[in-house]
């Protein structure tokens, strides 16, 4: 069985009291609204992209500690990449929160904190709320949700 | 530590499941208003419902359609004693609580509803009692109007009143709120209403396993209820509605045992209650409930309600002292759920810590958002309790919660 400190890790604890990045963005490129029903999670992810390059990324909104971690995460790593490598990033993440908690997956900095998710199935919509919202603010939707 | 003269040990004996561990610790469920566990007594109904009698109900001449007919209405007669109704015609089964709202909207509200019509609900209603009457209304053109709950989750009665105007329809109201616990005066609002010729439906979902409850007392019009929150099965629910209503509606489903007599040119239906209930219906369900109504009455409300306050006081007592701990629902009149929030932790991680202590909590926004927004909040955890609780479950829960303080420290 696993323990509570998989999940809240003290980098995600840190994330979660102080979220990098956590404010709205004035005249942003793209953004989108996340929505989490199970839970209640909400946030708006804010993109400037220029020349094919996220230039600046920011997120506000009330979220548990997971789906606020992950976002600040993401936002530190998606800043200064340009659109396709924020996309294979999210293909990277995607794999490796829903791969089963017995099997291996591949190092991904302090992204890998998140992995501890997958003894949590309930919560792994909590990690990925961000990077979905990513993906539609990417795409222009209006609105993301981990249904 | 008393439930009545059985005694809370033996009562917690009756539920299988309340012995078991999760994560390595004794089971504290404390998730009530969402369902109920059930005791042995539901389950042998069930299990020898399905190996002794298990037929078809109003169709067979053989033994066993007979048998499974007497049992299922039998049901029927225990449902109408449990809430003193006038007569078994006025009870109809369905599903759940939603689809006896749903029942009556499509039924009842709909064929009655103009343009500029109204229909008054609660600031404090669960979706299912806000969604049926949204599509009622979109259909009809007549428009939804919701009484306001003041800061502690009571109904602000005055402004009710003020809400019954000559074009409502129709008031449709809970008896208990299941996000903040609070019990509203439904007499009241009865009388209120009845006073401008405004028939009432009461959704006593949550009520109903936690005071006795009498529609003729009431005097409501409609009232609805669901079984798996009154200690038995899930798929069973009841719909009570005064005969000259029921008489004067349309069917809601078509089908079989709905009906009189059926032709290509025309069909025509049959009498209550079962002109509402179309199809094969849940025979095993009604059988559970009415086990499930026998375990309830066999404690008495006066021994479950004793119990059930106490808990609340101890829990309530026991939040009040964590600091940073709010709780949401604070009514004078209020019974068994214990909703809360802590500063800076959101619900869902409270759940998550406390879920790995064995303590089974809802955390969300509990099908009642509106509620959420009223208070400024994303969500609450809700510790709900029923009468085989003790306070050591508390305590545990309690225990929980200051380990969430460790985490988020």
């Amino acid at each position: 069985m696993s323990d509570l400190s998989d999940l809240y890790q003290e980098v995600i604890l840190d994330h979660n009291r102080r979220p990098r990045n956590f404010h709205a963005l004035a005249g942003a490129s793209h953004r989108a609204d996340g929505y989490n029903p199970l839970c209640g999670d909400r946030l708006t992810l804010y993109l400037n992209v220029a020349g094919g390059v996220i230039t600046d990324v920011a997120f506000e909104g009330a979220c548990c500690a997971i789906s606020k971690a992950s976002a600040s995460m993401m936002t530190d790593a998606l800043k200064g990449k340009t659109v396709s490598e924020g996309e294979a990033l999210f293909q990277r993440f995607h794999r490796m929160v829903t791969t089963p908690p017995d099997q291996p997956v591949e190092d991904m900095g302090k992204l890998s904190s998140l992995a501890g998710v997958r003894e949590f199935p309930v919560r792994v919509k909590c990690a990925s709320l961000a990077w979905h919202t990513f993906k539609a603010a990417l795409s222009q939707e209006q609105k993301a949700s981990t249904e | 530590m008393t439930v009545g003269t059985i005694g809370l040990e033996r009562v917690r004996a009756d539920f299988p499941i309340l012995g078991r561990t999760v994560h390595g610790k004794p089971l504290a469920y404390l998730d009530n208003a969402a369902t109920t566990q059930k005791p042995r007594q539901v389950l042998d109904a069930i299990t020898s419902y399905y190996t002794g009698l298990n037929a078809n109900v109003h169709r067979g001449v053989h033994e066993l359609s007979e048998r499974a007919t007497e049992a299922y209405e039998g049901a029927r007669e225990r449902i109408r004693r449990y809430f003193n109704a006038g007569s078994a015609r006025e009870i109809i089964y369905v599903r759940n609580a939603t689809e006896g709202i749903n029942l009556v909207a499509y039924a009842f509200a709909r064929p009655r509803l103009k343009p500029g019509d109204e229909v008054l609900i609660s600031a404090m209603e669960h979706h299912s009692n806000i969604v049926p009457w949204q599509l009622a209304c979109e259909a009809a053109g007549a428009v939804l109007r919701v009484a306001p709950i003041d800061d502690r989750g009571e109904l602000i009665l005055e402004a009710f009143e003020r809400l019954l105007t000559p074009r409502t329809r129709l008031v449709s109201i809970t008896h208990m709120s299941n996000a903040l616990g609070t019990v509203t005066p439904a007499a009241e609002i009865v009388r209120l209403a009845h006073a401008r010729g405004i028939p009432v439906l009461l959704d006593a979902s949550q009520a109903a396993y936690h005071m006795r409850l009498d529609v003729q007392a009431l005097d409501c019009d409609f009232l609805v209820a669901t079984g798996h929150k009154l200690y038995g099965p899930t798929g069973i629910g009841v719909l009570y509605g005064k005969a000259e209503h029921l008489e004067a509606m349309p069917p809601f489903m078509g089908g079989g045992d709905m009906i009189a007599s059926v032709t290509f040119e025309r069909s025509t239906w049959n009498v209550l209650p079962y002109k509402f209930e179309a199809g094969t219906p849940d025979i095993a369900g009604a059988i559970g409930l009415h086990a499930a109504l026998d375990y309830i009455d066999a404690i008495g409300f006066e021994a479950i309600g004793a119990h059930e306050r106490d808990l609340l006081d101890y829990g309530t007592r026991m939040l009040e002292a964590i600091d940073g701990v709010r709780i949401i629902g604070t009514a004078r009149d209020k019974a068994s759920i214990l909703s809360f929030v802590i500063d800076g932790v959101h619900p869902h991680d409270i759940g998550t810590i406390v879920d790995r202590e064995g303590v089974a909590i809802r955390t969300g926004h509990h099908c009642a958002q509106p509620v959420m927004e009223r208070f400024g909040i994303p969500a609450t955890a809700r510790a709900s309790l029923a009468m085989y609780n003790t306070r050591e479950e508390l305590d545990a829960l309690g225990r929980a919660l200051h380990r969430v303080r460790e985490v988020f420290a």
